[in-house]
């Protein structure tokens, strides 16, 4: 195995994933291949101490997040009081409809009698 | 009798949580204060940007609030936090992307020419810490993603694919990519010759 070879792997081994064989003969015995995956593995450390480098916001952050949170809440409260209003709307009416239909029904009900009785 | 003070504040959390998946908007507010600066430091290493990070703070918040009560608890809040955040980042990102008739990949980011001088120290000391992180923010944004996400939140390639809309095999070539392409700026050595063993 090259050097160049072990160095286009050596981003996805650092990691303590599978070595093939042949490239770790090649490291054991390559003071460049080596010192190649020791900066990886440096690098790799580094980027874990970011985790915990916290950066600043802004002071104003918090208050806007928390306010974007607040009217979020009162939109999602229209909305339901909306959708509410409708369902209430939607009942009336259906149930208006059932009232005049059972009217009409009734009245035709009575009038069919009267001729009934008539005849 | 001494108290783990981290179990302490994981335990808090974990009421709070639990008070917020009831409806507690109070109890989401005091996640989202105790929260905030480490979703904020995401969002910034993710966007490099300070107003794209405030935007993705508040669209995280916001989508947080909307599926707390989905969260089972399986991962801890800060984990799921992490995830929601990444989402949000690469949908603003994309939009950014789609509004720009150049696509940010083609954008020649500027590379601190400080840290080209002395590239070893970059990672050697708290200072270091700094330039390293200078270095990741000038990363292509693809490739920035996967190497914050994996490499400084240690989450699991299959998650970072799924928060990304990327398949695995897309993140973890984009991962080998980003860390060649830190590498060579941190350590400015290329040009390695090869040469046969």
């Amino acid at each position: 195995m090259r050097c160049d070879e072990v160095a286009r792997l050596l981003p996805e081994t650092v990691e303590g994933m599978p070595v093939d064989l042949a490239m770790q003969t090649h490291i054991e015995s390559c003071l460049r291949c080596q010192a190649e995956l020791a900066r990886y593995r440096r690098m790799l450390r580094a980027l874990q101490q970011l985790r915990t480098r916290f950066l600043e916001p802004s002071p104003s952050l918090l208050a806007q997040t928390l306010a974007a949170l607040e009217e979020a809440g009162e939109r999602h409260a229209v909305r339901s009081l909306l959708s509410g209003r409708r369902l209430a709307y939607a009942g009336a009416i259906g149930g208006a409809a059932l009232a005049t239909a059972g009217t009409a029904a009734a009245v035709i009900l009575a009038r069919s009698r009267r001729r009934a009785a008539v005849a | 009798m001494t108290t783990d003070p981290t179990a302490e504040l994981r335990a808090e959390v974990d009421r709070l949580v639990d008070a917020a998946r009831s409806g507690d908007r109070t109890a989401f507010d005091e996640l989202v204060r105790r929260t905030y600066v480490d979703t904020y430091t995401l969002a910034m290493r993710l966007t490099a940007n300070e107003e794209d990070a405030r935007d993705v703070v508040q669209e995280s918040y916001l989508r947080a609030w909307k599926g707390i009560k989905s969260f089972r608890g399986d991962a801890q809040f800060s984990t799921w936090m992490y995830r929601i955040t990444a989402n949000a980042a690469a949908t603003l990102v994309q939009k950014r992307r789609r509004r720009r008739t150049e696509s940010l990949e083609h954008v020649e980011e500027p590379i601190d020419a400080s840290l080209e001088a002395r590239p070893e120290a970059a990672v050697e000391s708290s200072v270091g810490l700094e330039e390293l992180a200078r270095a990741v923010a000038a990363l292509p944004p693809k490739l920035r993603s996967i190497v914050v996400l994996k490499d400084v939140y240690g989450l699991s390639h299959e998650a970072i694919a799924e928060d990304l809309g990327i398949s695995v095999a897309a993140a973890k070539v984009r991962l080998h990519r980003g860390r060649k392409r830190l590498r060579d700026v941190l350590f400015e050595e290329g040009g390695r010759s090869a040469h046969a063993v």
